[in-house]
């Protein structure tokens, strides 16, 4: 229970179904932050929610698990110019790991959570992972590295219905709630302060050349590991002329370098994906790619290449992806999620 | 204390009849205090805690005085946070969780070297986390010679019950309790101001308490938190005897599960406090089975959103990483029995078996 209204409601109606239910929030970030999941007012509305359904609450530190496995490796990231996405990674290691062990260890049947999602079934019965009925809202994407052994061990109450709806139900029950906005920023970074600011005080920013495919220096960045793959603002180039993007990112040579381009240099056929995780069985033909967690899906092809990678050719030259953002494939009805990964860097 | 909360309201720093009466319950209060803690009525005051009272004993000093503050490294943190506030200094421990009097001396030592003026050392008297008692006439010794203008403070709210704190008082020049840790009402603290200290008042206003604590007394408060320390006193001989016998019957028991490490030695601990260490498990997981078996303990100390947070006693003392992890508090009090006792046995018992037969199963499950 974030202390949001999702998770809020997602006890709330497991608790009317009878089951023995208890809630609980992680305590993931120690530090400064006024927008995540665990500060103490947004633990004071889980605690609240929790009393008024009627509910145990209970609190669990995972804050040197939530460093380990998100924060740094977010800061790492961001160190070579990968563009991470610390969400998907807290679902991996927190809620889907940490907190599922946790579960097991103290005897509970399954980890629900408020997200946009639903758990159906195969034809022969196998659990598949499939898009939330909102797909305005839908999180499959972000959850797409939990395994069909997994979700036999979790619950995604709240899946089936829109956001209205579940807004609906909270204010029926009287939620405190009900009426708080989706949370919308990464949750150890706050608002106020930003993410230079954050990556400022733990990792030297250095300032990179801006240069167009010829290698000529048309504009300077104050911190290359702010750059990220597709941007057009704030790289220092006089305005007027076409807009230009950010096609490559070398933050790892003594001269940091920013290439910029046209809309056509970012197109590429084909994208190599890392780190991949498979629902069910590894999988391999024509799939649909969603690239952001609420872009658009599109047909490609998929095949291995070595152990947990994949090559996906685009049925239509694509827009590059940022390395380090999740590329999760989806079956060509668009209902389930066949696995994901990570993109890697493609060549200029 | 229920005239003073259902019928009798005045308020005692008034002047007419009613005031009177409640002036007198105050009075009366404080003197049953003074005697309890060997000290003069005059010297003590009321206050909202235990952390009002360590904060005036800080800040107060700190104000008054300048300089450097300096505690042991184990302090609560209603101690600790002001010295660090105020940019004291703090010393190193033993393994078994007392006050290092070689270090106090070199922190002496080195300010007085240095030029600097030390206003407050404080030392706790019984550690809140593992329960180790410090030698406070050993430290006033210390603190007398290399430092003969500070005052000595000592927080002793978890001493109240097991120490008889006139032998305390007697060495100190600043002392703190909080009356529900001896049986008395949340919201009410003491503080004992003698040897003529002048710590800065924190509160100011009305000025009561000798203008060393403003605002209303708490009557029913002061009624309760008197009553309550008499009681301990009267009883405090008997009550720790038999605590100490049960509580290292625990000890003994728990030893005997397997993987489970006492904290410290129990010989340098008051008889309320049972911590230990597990090899293997998580606190956190391990309360969530006792709570459920109505077992109620702790492991270090909760932090603003609940969550157990790791222990800076536990670090200072030099428990290793991996046995912090796995901290477990019990506590006794006054009416804990035999009974109590077996049953808190036989839950931690099953409780640690149960976490330790599911985590079996589940790394077979994943081989």
């Amino acid at each position: 229970m974030s202390g949001g209204v999702d998770s809020s409601v997602a006890a709330a109606l497991l608790h009317e179904q009878g089951h023995d239910v208890v809630g609980v929030t992680m305590r993931l970030w120690g530090g400064e932050s006024d927008t995540g999941c665990c500060s103490v007012s947004d633990v004071d509305d889980a605690r609240r929610v929790a009393q008024q359904i009627g509910i145990e609450h209970v609190v669990f530190n995972f804050s040197d698990e939530f460093d380990q496995h998100v924060v740094q490796p977010y800061v790492d990231a961001h160190q070579k110019g990968i563009t991470p996405n610390p969400c998907i990674e807290c679902n991996r290691h927190l809620k889907f790991e940490r907190l599922a062990e946790r579960a097991d260890e103290l005897g509970f049947d399954a980890v629900a959570t408020g997200h946009h999602a639903r758990i159906g079934v195969h034809g022969d019965g196998r659990l598949r992972l499939e898009r939330g009925a909102d797909l305005a809202k839908d999180q499959s994407y972000v959850l797409h590295m939990v395994t069909a052994s997994a979700l036999a061990h979790t619950s995604f109450p709240i899946g089936h219905m829109t956001k209205e709806e579940v807004r609906a139900h909270a204010a029926r029950l009287g939620l405190r709630t009900a009426m708080k906005p989706d949370s919308q920023d990464v949750c150890f970074i706050s608002r106020a302060d930003g993410r230079e600011h954050f990556l400022g005080h733990r990792i030297p920013l250095r300032t990179a050349r801006v240069v167009d495919r010829a290698g000529t220096q048309v504009g300077e960045v104050p911190s290359v590991e702010m750059v990220t793959l597709g941007q057009r603002r704030g790289l220092g180039v006089p305005g007027g002329g076409p807009v230009r993007y950010v096609i490559g990112v070398d933050a790892s040579s003594e001269t940091p370098t920013v290439v910029v381009g046209d809309a056509d240099d970012l197109l590429v056929s084909s994208q190599k994906v890392h780190s991949m995780t498979w629902v069910d069985e590894p999988f391999e033909g024509e799939a649909l790619a969603q690239t952001s967690a609420h872009g658009d899906s599109r047909p490609c092809s998929v095949a291995t290449t070595a152990a947990r990678e994949v090559r996906i050719e685009w049925g239509l030259r694509s827009t590059r992806i940022a390395p380090g953002q999740s590329v999760v494939l989806y079956d060509p009805t668009n209902t389930w999620v066949i696995g994901g990964g990570i993109a890697e860097r493609s060549p200029l | 204390m229920r005239p003073w909360q259902e019928t009798h309201f005045a308020n005692p720093s008034g002047s007419h009849r009613a005031a009177r009466l409640a002036r007198q319950a105050v009075d009366e209060a404080r003197e049953l205090i003074a005697a309890s803690l060997g000290v003069n009525s005059g010297d003590v005051v009321f206050t909202g805690g235990g952390t009002e009272s360590d904060n005036y004993a800080i800040s107060g000093s700190v104000r008054s005085r300048g300089g450097l503050a300096v505690c042991s490294a184990i302090e609560h943190h209603a101690v600790l946070d002001p010295v660090q506030h105020h940019g004291g200094v703090t010393v190193a421990v033993t393994r078994d969780g007392q006050i290092d009097t070689d270090d106090l001396r070199v922190v002496l030592n080195d300010a007085s070297s240095s030029g600097q003026h030390v206003p407050v050392v404080s030392v706790m008297t019984v550690n809140n986390e593992v329960g180790s008692v410090n030698d406070i006439a050993k430290v006033a010794a210390i603190v007398r010679e290399l430092a003969p203008a500070a005052w000595l403070h000592t927080d002793a709210v978890q001493a109240a019950c097991w120490i008889d704190l006139s032998e305390i008082t007697q060495h100190v020049d600043l002392l703190s309790l909080s009356a529900h840790k001896f049986g008395g009402p949340k919201g009410v603290g003491l503080m004992v101001v003698s040897n003529g200290a002048t710590p800065e008042p924190i509160l100011l206003g009305g000025g009561q308490e000798r203008g060393r604590r403003s605002g209303t007394i708490d009557v029913a408060g002061a009624v309760g938190a008197a009553a309550a320390l008499n009681m301990t006193t009267l009883t405090r001989t008997e009550t720790s005897n038999r605590v100490r016998a049960l509580r290292d019957e625990l000890l003994a028991a728990l030893l005997e599960i397997g993987g489970v490490n006492e904290t410290v030695s129990r010989s340098v601990t008051a008889p309320g406090i049972a911590h230990i260490c597990l090899d293997d498990l998580d606190s956190e997981a391990l309360l969530f089975m006792l709570d459920e078996a109505d077992v109620y303990a702790s492991a270090a100390s909760a932090c603003a959103s609940g969550a157990m947070e790791s222990s800076h006693v536990l670090s200072a003392i030099g428990v290793a990483d991996e046995l912090r992890s796995g901290a477990l508090r019990l506590s006794l009090g006054h009416s804990t029995s035999a009974n109590d006792i077996d049953r808190a046995v036989s839950s931690i018992t099953r409780s640690i078996q149960l976490l330790r037969d599911r985590r079996a199963a589940r790394k077979q499950r994943a081989t």
